[in-house]
């Protein structure tokens, strides 16, 4: 199972708490892959992390794991192993900005 | 005893707030969506339970909430408001064309028959229409691709379509407003547009009869006289009689013809409301007043009204979107301001309140007359 941590308002609007698990079901352990289960599961977040249609990343969402900045990581590279064997969260943040 | 619901969109959430017909006490619940930019919140007039919220943030993009209860419960349905065909591009700030892009919708118009049926208002400048109670949305690209779509800027607050208006009688006759391009009206229910912008002057424009590029804040009309329009240009207060086709100016003796909303008595059609605002480049109160101007006809002659209004250190704004009227009788005029306020008059304008005081900066409000 992997494990997604989500911002605040995502998980509000999901109707979650903490964090979500998914099974990818033998799909390819990427971004992508993540992403789109993550919108299967809950159909709410689509357009909300991603562009509808483009699938690109929203420009203050970022993604985090194992302490690394992904957000610019190809979509269909490998996630870490540990994001893989669900020892570690993939992240879904809402960047700093604003005021 | 009948009521109203003020239906009030903030930068940091949304608002329901209620009285009996006396508009005296009111219940304000919320904040909901909080923390979201609520660009507005309104009611379908065929079914008053059902309610549409745009619910946006630079974050996590756009989000549609409808309730089907009045407000007491909420349900995200669809956001995806895809531009017909390739999108083509509109002029940037810089001269140059820039792709049309979709950020918000700043406005819905849900239909007068079918409370399934509703409009959005996109920023960037399209419109789209729903049929299955906001669960699927599809453009009238009609508009979009007029041939001055092109020529299309967007104002400082981007090139949002801010303002619909449908024909009571004829549903297929629709006004719509953007900043900055101006005012256009199909006949045909969205298929085909035109331009309805003769006699806007617009002094930064080099052409004076230039068929677009004017930044219309708002446009209003009372639905018993729906050919009479009364429009809050960037500067100017504007008055059609033709359903659009020619405007001619109505300021008069205001103070200053800068402003955003501006609303029309629910029973009086040549009573209209603007809230002055001292200059573009200041967007503050004239002499630090916050005075709502009402014309009794039509807006030859504007008088201030200011009782119950904050008459010294008055440095609040009021939104387009942010101005409406009740169907009460007497009629009622509710406004709120960047500063968290929301006034509500029960006289038609004499007297006034703060229904509440301190919310985040009020976006947008709407009212619905209940039963």
């Amino acid at each position: 199972m992997i494990r997604v941590a989500l911002p605040q308002h995502l998980r509000t609007l999901a109707g979650v708490d903490g964090e979500v698990s998914l099974d990818l079901d033998g799909a390819a352990m990427t971004q992508r892959a993540v992403l789109d289960a993550l919108e299967a599961t809950y159909p709410v977040l689509r357009g909300t992390i991603r562009d509808h249609g483009t699938a690109k990343r929203r420009d203050f969402i970022r993604f985090f794991a194992c302490g690394r900045d992904l957000s610019l990581e190809p979509a269909d590279d490998p996630l870490p192993d540990e994001v893989v064997s669900g020892r570690e969260p993939f992240r879904v943040v809402g960047a700093m900005a604003g005021g | 005893m009948s009521g109203v619901r003020l239906l009030v969109g903030t930068r940091k959430g949304a608002f329901v707030l209620t009285a009996d017909g006396s508009r005296k006490e009111w219940d304000v619940n919320g904040p909901l969506f909080t923390g979201w930019e609520i660009y507005h919140v309104t009611g379908s007039p065929a079914d008053p339970d059902r309610l549409y919220a745009s619910q946006t943030s630079g974050w996590f993009g756009q989000v549609v909430q409808r309730s089907d209860d009045g407000g007491a419960t909420w349900e995200p349905v669809g956001n995806e408001f895809a531009y017909d065909g390739v999108p083509g591009t509109h002029q940037w700030y810089d001269g140059t064309q820039h792709p049309w892009e979709f950020a918000r919708v700043w406005h819905f118009e849900p239909s007068r028959a079918d409370p399934d049926t509703v409009f959005a208002g996109a920023e960037d400048a399209a419109l789209f229409r729903s049929s299955d109670g906001g669960r699927n949305w599809e453009e009238l690209s009609g508009l979009r691709a007029h041939r001055t779509g092109e020529q299309w800027q967007p104002g400082a607050g981007g090139l949002c379509l801010h303002t619909i208006l449908i024909h009571p009688e004829h549903p297929e006759r629709m006004v719509v407003a953007i900043s900055a391009a101006g005012a256009f009206r199909t006949d045909d229910g969205g298929e085909t547009w035109q331009p309805i912008n003769r006699g806007l002057r617009s002094a930064e424009l080099p052409d004076e009869d230039r068929e677009v590029g004017h930044c219309v804040h708002r446009i209003a009309m009372n639905p018993s006289r729906p050919d009479v329009l009364f429009m809050q240009k960037h500067w100017d207060v504007m008055r059609s009689d033709d359903a659009g086709d020619s405007w001619r100016e109505v300021s008069g003796n205001l103070p200053s013809d800068f402003g955003f909303p501006i609303a029309v008595h629910p029973h009086e059609p040549d009573t209209v409301y603007v809230v002055p605002i001292k200059s573009d480049s200041e967007h503050v109160p004239p002499d630090a007043k916050l005075r709502v101007y009402r014309s009794r006809n039509g807006g030859e002659d504007w008088e201030p009204l200011t009782k119950g209004l904050p008459q010294e250190h008055c440095y609040v704004n009021v939104l387009r979107e942010a101005m409406a009227v009740d169907t009460l009788d007497p009629g009622g005029i509710y406004f709120g301001t960047t500063g968290g306020q929301v006034y509500a008059s029960a006289d038609g304008g004499d007297t006034w309140e703060a229904v509440v005081r301190d919310l985040p900066a009020v976006l947008s409000v709407e009212t619905q007359t209940l039963p």
